[in-house]
C-alpha cells in the first residue's frame, strides 16, 4: 500500500473533502467497519468497492450522518462532522432505491432541498430547469416519479442532489437498479457530469468494472477495512493483495512447487489471465518469460475474447484469457484437449505476500 | 383425481369463466343483500307515515325529509356530527405517535405486543366494555375516586359544572359519551394509520434529511402527506361508527338523543320507518362530504 500522489483533479492543496481516522461502525457482535482511515480529495470521483457487506454503504452512510461512527473522526472539508445531523452537512446524496417522494411531481422532487432551505420560488424554478437540463430530462417536472422509466428516476434523484449544489455528492450504488446497456451509458454521463460540476463524487459500487471505469481513485474494502487505495491502473496492476486481485478483475495465483516449477521461485505470485500467452506445445519460452507445459481443459467463447482453462503440468490451473482477433469461434471452441505452453513475460507476475 | 384435473384445464383454459365464478359469490351478496337493503332504506326514505292511522304510505314525496328539518331533529345530527368529529380527531391525535412507534421504532416483538394490546380488546363484547366505562366514571367509580386521591377532586368539579358538557357525573355527562366513544373507536384508527407508515420506505425520511429538511419539515412534508390515506381510512371508521351508533349514547351520558338512538325509536316503538331511514340518510351524506373534501385536500394523492 505505498503512498501515491496520482491526478488529483482540481482541489489543490486545501483540506481533503472527505478525511475517516480511524472509523469503526459496530452493529451487536458486528464490525461492519474496522478502523477505517481514508482521504478523499477534493474534486475527485472516488469510489468504495468491495463485496456486500465489506461495510462501503456503511461507510457512505456515516459520512452522510445518517449513523454515526462507534469510534474515530469524520470531517468535512477539514471540519469535525461529530454531532453534525444531514441536514447541515453539505453533502447530498443519490439513494440506491433513489428514495424519490411518491406525492411529489418530478420538479417539487428536485425543487425539495431548495424549498426547505427558503430558497425564492423564481430562483427555485430557474434551478430545477438547469438541473432537470443538466440531467438531460427537460420537460419531465409535471410527471409523478412512477411514470418515469428507472434510468430517467436515477437522472431525477441526481438532479434532485445536484439541485442543491452541495460539494460533495455521495452515491450509493446510483446503477444498479439499471440493465447493462443503460449503466454502460451512464457510466460514462456520470464521469463526464462530475468533470463538468467540479464536485467531489463518492461512489459505492461493488462492480469492480464500474469501479475501474469512472474513479479518479478508489478504495478497495474487505470485512469492514480497506484493502487498498489508489487509481485504478495501480489497484489493477499492482494489487496489494490476493483478495485486490481477485476482487478487481479475475487473477491467477500460484504459490509452492507450482509456482516454483513456473517460475523458478516458490514466492507466491498473481499474474492476470490476458497477460498469459497460449503457444504451440513444442515451442520454447521466449525471452525474459516464463510458463510451461499444459492441457487445455475448457474453453469459454464470449465473442470478443475467448476464455481458457489450462491445466499445467506443474500442477496448478490458469486462466487464459486471449482476444479473438485472429481466431474463429470454431477453432477456440476446438482447442479443448490440445497440448499447448503457457506463456508469460515476467514482469505481469506480481509477488504477493501470502497465498490466496 | 382426473375429473378434477379436467375441470382445472378446463377453467385454465376459459380465464374468463375461472374468474367469473370466483367473484359470482361477493358479487351476488354486495349486490342483492348490501345494495339491495341500502336501496329499500333509501326507497322508504321517500315514503311518509300518515298521522291520523299509523300506517306507512307507500307513495314518493319529500314529507319524511321535511320532517327531518323539525329543529329537534336538527338538534339531533348536529349533536352526533360535532361529536363524531371531536372523537375522530381525539383518536387521530392519540393513534399517530403511537403508530409511529410501532411502524419506526418497535422492534418486531414490541410491534406484534403492541398490535396485540390495539387489537384485544375487541376480543371481548363491545356491550360489555361499554358498561365498565359507567363503572369508571360512576359518581362513585375509579376516575373520581382518583381525581380525589391526587387531590383534583376541583378539576372534575369544574369540569362537570361546565354548561353543555357537564353534568351530575361524568357517565352521565356528554364527557362520558366522548371517552366512551373515543376508547371503543381508537383501534381502528391506530391500525390504518400504521399500516400508512409501514409503507413509507425509511430511505424517503433520510431523503428529506439529506436535502436539508428538519424533523418537522419531513414530518409535515413527507411523512403526513404519505400517512394521509391511513388517516383518513381510519376516519371513515370512526366517523361513521360514531354517526351510527347507539349503545354508547345509551350506556352513557345525559339523555339527549344521537342518530343512532333516534333510528332506533323511530323504526321500533314509533313504528315511523320512513323517517329512521331518513335519519340514516345524514351519516351517509355527511361521509360522502368528508370523503369529497378529503379528496380535494389531496388526501388520496400517495395512493
Amino acid at each position: 500500500m505505498t503512498p501515491i500522489p496520482g491526478p488529483a483533479s482540481g482541489g489543490g492543496n486545501g483540506p481533503p473533502a472527505v478525511r475517516l481516522v480511524g472509523v469503526s461502525r459496530t452493529f451487536g457482535e458486528v464490525r461492519a467497519l474496522d478502523g477505517v482511515s481514508l482521504e478523499i480529495r477534493d474534486g475527485e470521483f472516488f469510489s468504495l468497492l468491495g463485496p456486500s457487506g465489506s461495510g462501503k454503504t456503511t461507510c457512505l452512510r456515516l459520512v452522510a450522518g445518517f449513523d454515526r461512527p462507534t469510534a474515530g473522526t469524520i470531517e468535512l472539508h477539514g471540519v469535525s462532522a461529530a454531532g453534525l445531523p444531514p441536514y447541515d452537512r453539505d453533502v447530498n446524496t443519490v439513494f440506491q432505491d433513489y428514495a424519490l417522494f411518491p406525492h411529489m411531481s418530478v420538479a417539487e422532487n428536485v425543487a425539495y432541498g431548495l424549498r426547505v432551505r427558503k430558497v425564492p420560488r423564481d430562483e427555485r424554478a430557474r434551478r430545477v430547469r438547469e438541473a432537470l437540463d443538466l440531467v438531460r430530462l427537460p420537460g419531465v417536472g409535471d410527471r409523478r416519479p412512477a411514470a418515469l422509466s428507472g434510468g430517467q428516476r436515477q437522472r431525477v434523484a441526481l438532479a434532485r442532489a445536484l439541485v442543491n449544489h452541495p460539494r460533495v455528492l455521495l452515491l450509493d450504488e446510483p446503477l444498479g437498479a439499471l440493465d447493462l446497456k443503460l449503466r454502460q451509458e451512464m457510466q460514462v454521463e456520470l464521469k463526464a457530469l462530475q468533470r463538468r460540476v467540479g464536485i467531489t463524487f463518492v461512489h459505492v459500487t461493488h462492480d469492480q468494472e464500474e469501479a475501474l471505469a469512472m474513479s479518479d481513485r478508489l478504495a478497495v474494502f474487505r470485512d469492514g477495512r480497506v484493502e487498498q487505495v489508489g487509481s485504478p491502473a495501480e489497484v489493477y496492476e499492482e494489487p496489494a493483495s490476493a483478495f485486490v486481485a481477485d476482487f478487481v478483475g479475475t487473477s491467477n495465483f500460484l504459490a509452492g512447487e507450482a509456482a516454483a516449477a513456473l517460475t523458478g521461485s516458490p514466492a507466491p505470485i498473481t499474474v492476470r489471465p490476458e497477460k498469459l500467452r497460449l503457444l504451440e506445445a513444442g515451442a520454447s519460452l521466449p525471452g525474459d518469460s516464463c510458463g510451461g507445459p499444459g492441457t487445455v481443459s475448457d474453453v469459454v467463447y464470449l465473442g470478443v475474447l475467448t476464455r481458457y482453462r489450462v491445466e499445467m503440468d506443474a500442477g496448478a490451473a490458469l486462466a487464459v484469457v486471449e482476444q479473438n482477433r485472429d481466431t474463429t469461434s470454431a477453432e477456440a471452441l476446438s482447442a479443448r484437449g490440445r497440448r499447448v505452453l503457457v506463456a508469460w513475460p515476467r514482469v505481469h507476475g506480481r509477488p504477493l505476500r501470502e497465498g490466496p | 383425481m382426473s375429473s378434477l384435473r379436467s375441470l382445472s384445464t378446463f377453467l385454465h383454459r376459459r380465464p374468463r369463466l375461472a374468474l367469473g365464478l370466483l367473484l359470482l359469490p361477493p358479487v351476488l351478496w354486495l349486490g342483492v343483500v348490501y345494495l339491495g337493503s341500502l336501496g329499500a332504506l333509501l326507497l322508504q326514505s321517500f315514503f311518509h307515515l300518515d298521522g291520523f292511522t299509523g300506517q306507512v304510505v307507500r307513495r314518493l314525496g319529500l314529507a319524511t325529509y321535511r320532517d327531518l328539518l323539525a329543529p329537534a331533529h336538527l338538534d339531533i345530527a348536529r349533536r352526533t356530527v360535532a361529536m363524531a368529529a371531536l372523537v375522530t380527531l381525539t383518536a387521530i391525535l392519540l393513534a399517530f405517535p403511537l403508530a409511529y412507534y410501532a411502524a419506526r421504532y418497535a422492534s418486531p416483538r414490541a410491534r406484534a405486543l403492541l398490535t396485540l394490546a390495539v387489537v384485544m380488546p375487541l376480543w371481548s363484547s363491545y356491550l360489555v366494555r361499554v358498561y365498565f366505562w359507567k363503572l369508571i366514571l360512576a359518581r362513585e367509580g375509579i376516575l373520581a375516586w382518583a381525581f380525589a386521591r391526587l387531590g383534583l377532586s376541583g378539576v372534575l368539579e369544574g369540569l362537570l359544572a361546565l354548561p353543555g358538557i357537564g353534568g351530575p357525573s361524568l357517565s352521565v355527562s356528554p364527557i362520558g359519551t366522548y371517552l366512551a366513544f373515543v376508547y371503543v373507536w381508537l383501534p381502528y384508527m391506530i391500525l390504518p394509520i400504521q399500516a400508512a407508515l409501514e409503507r413509507i420506505p425509511p430511505s424517503l425520511l433520510e431523503a428529506s434529511a439529506d436535502l436539508g429538511a428538519r424533523p418537522g419539515a419531513t414530518f409535515r412534508r413527507v411523512v403526513l402527506p404519505l400517512a394521509l390515506p391511513g388517516v383518513a381510512a381510519g376516519s371513515i371508521f370512526t366517523f361513521s361508527l360514531t354517526l351510527g351508533d347507539f349503545v354508547v349514547p345509551g350506556a352513557l351520558g345525559d339523555s339527549s338523543l344521537y342518530i343512532g338512538q333516534a333510528v332506533l325509536a323511530y323504526q321500533g316503538t314509533a313504528g315511523n320507518v320512513p323517517l329512521a331511514a331518513a335519519f340514516t340518510v345524514i351519516p351517509m351524506a355527511v361521509m360522502a362530504l368528508y370523503l369529497w373534501g378529503a379528496k380535494r385536500l389531496g388526501a388520496f394523492d400517495a395512493l
